[in-house]
């Protein structure tokens, strides 16, 4: 990775060898990168297995990393006519063989063949037997977090988008006025307003949630959704600060050019700004929308008491304290994959957008 | 904003009621701002002094009535509490670890894909940057059973690598017991365990350095390459050039990122609280600060209890960042020399 602009001697490296050098570091580091980078993905690998893996093999050891079952075959047995469903084991010594009835040695267990139907008598520990595995995704799981989460993902998407749409149209609209505020207009002690905005993202969230809850409360908002949308009308100093980045380095001459033919701000605002500001405003209506889609201590708060009104980031949370104590991980993660998809499904729509309001908000101080 | 010709104002407002430019502009502007003022004062200026005062009362939220003034009693019992005191020491402990652990993985891995040899670099940063967009609730429950000491792969990855370099090191004479060991390794039940729990929480929030790792990636590509190709006149190595020229150019994003990392790890609940509960299982091991705040404010509904809590933390906060901005002119370097 070193040699290319490396001042190198002529003649110390002949042209290919040079080429082969990048090539080969140029390998080795991309490599390195996937490695790092399929740990990083390795955790949603395991949710997607998981969640198309049968929920009864998921605790049996030795059990493939891919969606996968048992082998097992239906036996009538001869005697009583009962019909059964056996697992298939391979035997050392013996091959596949389905397992009748279960002995500890010195006992001999007993086995049938499933191609022949012949019964074997075998001293052997079971439980160190490997069963066979095969590849088999089930949709089961899906069905069953849609069947069991309460109060049905129905109810909990309509909230999540009443909050997240809600919000981020309070969000968005708030945040161009007061940037345009601060970005164009003189106004005696500006620059110490805007340090106090700057200071609000210091403040911990926690010393205002006490009396902010006290009076939604008095003024009967609990339970509901408003709280979770309405200070959001109130501009939020992140997105103030990145569209007053922005706008900053919008030139001023097409602003003078709109107010020397009679235009009012609010009309320098709608038409000349905005329309340059597209990246920008489209990084805010993200940047809320996946807050609004995370926010849990708000909606934990705001909503207990009326599942009603619980968007999915606290019905998730109850689906997995009450179905962990069944066992399976299976529904779980088949719960969390549904609730996944629509924001993951829009960052990598939208993601160029997205990364470089992080970079916008982050570096230009 | 600048520019107001006489002849607009002369023909939109009658003479005597006449703004001056400055005041006309003041009036647009403050108009404009008033959404943020109001807000200001309703939902941050206004409760920050009620949660103050509420912070000398015993408010209770189930009898309102009944609320007296106890003066300093919420922050003496504060001091007192075995479960006040933990939970710093657990805030305190994953901050110390996660912090600056977190800081440079973002840091290397924006190092990382930074790289001019490395091909895909928008693939790469897209993929480390998209952990960060998945609902945080749905990546917890994913990383929960991630590292389940069950069923969990990362058990799997790290007992399979253990018995892997057993059984090299057991073709080696001699090494017997050594190999033996990472034979017989056993990968930790991170949430069922008191020394694995924390260090667990942090490994989660190694998923998140998405946001970090971009603000270190666009610090990277603003140090002037000419910067570089001087070290390098001057025969300086990659590592030299790494701590002359990078690291002193990267130092304003640096501090920026320490300092919300910083606030962030105050912060800290929905994670803890998904996996451990409100009591931070197993055994109060990862019982954070605000788990303490929440039990208090809405579980027992001891309003006086939380709020000064929450006031400890912001005094704390602000005194961090106080002394981060005070020493910054020390070992922050604005290359504008703007301040």
């Amino acid at each position: 990775m070193t040699s290319v602009a490396m001042p190198t001697r002529p003649g110390l490296y002949s042209k290919r060898r040079r080429k082969a050098r990048r090539m080969w570091s140029k390998l080795s580091m991309t490599a390195f990168a996937a490695a790092l980078c399929f740990l990083f993905v390795l955790p949603l690998i395991y949710m997607l297995s998981t969640s198309l893996t049968d929920p009864r093999v998921t605790s049996i050891p030795g059990k493939p990393l891919y969606p996968a079952i048992t082998e097992m075959v239906s036996y009538t047995d001869p005697a009583t006519g009962i019909e059964s469903e056996l697992e298939v084991y391979d035997v050392p010594g013996y091959g596949r063989l389905a397992l009748v009835d279960r002995r500890f040695p010195p006992a001999e267990s007993t086995f049938v063949d499933p191609s022949t139907g012949e019964l074997k008598e075998i001293v052997v520990n079971t439980f160190t037997l490997q069963p066979i595995w095969h590849f088999h995704a089930t949709i089961d799981n899906f069905t069953r977090a849609i069947d069991d989460i309460n109060p049905g993902f129905d109810v909990l998407f309509k909230n999540t988008f009443i909050i997240a749409i809600f919000g981020t149209i309070g969000a968005t609209l708030s945040a161009i006025v007061v940037a345009f505020g601060f970005a164009r207009f003189r106004i005696p002690g500006r620059d110490g307003l805007f340090l106090v905005l700057i200071g609000t993202i210091m403040l911990p969230f926690q010393v205002v949630l006490i009396p902010q809850f006290i009076i939604f409360q008095g003024i009967g908002w609990t339970p509901s959704l408003l709280p979770l949308i309405v200070p959001h009308f109130f501009a939020n100093a992140y997105n103030v600060f990145l569209l007053r980045q922005y706008f900053l380095t919008l030139p001023r001459e097409l602003d003078e050019a709109a107010m020397m033919d009679g235009a009012s701000p609010w009309r320098i605002l709608t038409s000349v700004i905005i329309p340059q500001s597209w990246p920008a405003i489209i990084a805010v209506v993200l940047f809320h929308f996946f807050f609004a889609w995370n926010d849990f201590l708000g909606p934990l708060i705001y909503t207990s008491g009326n599942d009603q009104l619980w968007p999915i980031a606290i019905g998730l949370n109850n689906f997995n304290t009450t179905f962990r104590a069944a066992g399976a991980p299976s529904a779980i993660q088949a719960g969390a994959l549904i609730s996944l998809i629509i924001p993951v499904f829009i960052f990598f729509l939208a993601q160029r957008v997205f990364m470089r309001g992080v970079v916008i908000s982050g570096v230009e101080k | 904003m600048a520019i107001v010709h006489e002849s607009d104002v002369l023909t939109t407002t009658a003479p005597k009621r006449r703004m001056s430019m400055s005041q006309r502009e003041t009036a647009w502007g403050l108009l404009f701002l008033s959404p943020w003022l109001i807000g200001l004062a309703l939902f941050t200026a206004v409760p920050m002094i009620v949660s103050l005062v509420l912070s000398f009362t015993d408010f209770n939220l189930l009898e309102p009535g009944a609320t007296k003034f106890v003066f300093l009693d919420n922050y003496n019992w504060m001091v007192n509490d075995p479960n006040t005191i933990k939970s710093f020491f657990v805030t305190l402990k994953f901050a110390i670890i996660g912090v600056p652990l977190s800081i440079f993985v973002a840091l290397g891995i924006a190092i990382l894909v930074n790289q001019k040899m490395l091909a895909g670099k928008r693939i790469f940063r897209t993929l480390f940057f998209m952990p960060v967009q998945i609902p945080l609730v749905a990546s917890t429950i994913i990383w929960l059973d991630f590292l389940s000491g069950q069923t969990g792969w990362l058990k799997f990855i790290l007992e399979d690598t253990s018995g892997f370099i057993g059984n090299i090191l057991g073709i080696i004479p001699g090494l017997g017991g050594a190999a033996g060991e990472f034979r017989n390794y056993q990968a930790p039940d991170w949430f069922n365990s008191t020394t694995w729990a924390v260090p667990g929480l942090i490994l989660i929030g190694l998923w998140g350095i998405g946001n970090m790792m971009l603000i270190f990636l666009a610090g990277l590509q603003a140090v002037p390459t000419e910067l570089y190709e001087a070290a390098r006149v001057d025969g300086a190595g990659r590592w030299r050039q790494f701590r002359n020229v990078t690291l002193p150019m990267i130092s304003p994003v640096f501090f920026y990122n320490l300092l919300l990392s910083i606030i962030a790890a105050g912060q800290y609940f929905t994670q803890v609280y998904v996996i451990a509960g409100p009591l931070g299982n197993p055994d109060h091991e990862t019982f954070v600060y605000n788990l303490n705040l929440y039990n208090e404010a809405w579980t027992y509904s001891r309003m006086g209890h939380g709020c000064a809590l929450a006031w400890l933390l912001f005094a704390l906060i602000l005194g961090i960042s106080v002394m981060m901005f005070r020493t910054s002119a020390r070992w922050v370097f604005y290359a504008g020399g703007e301040r």
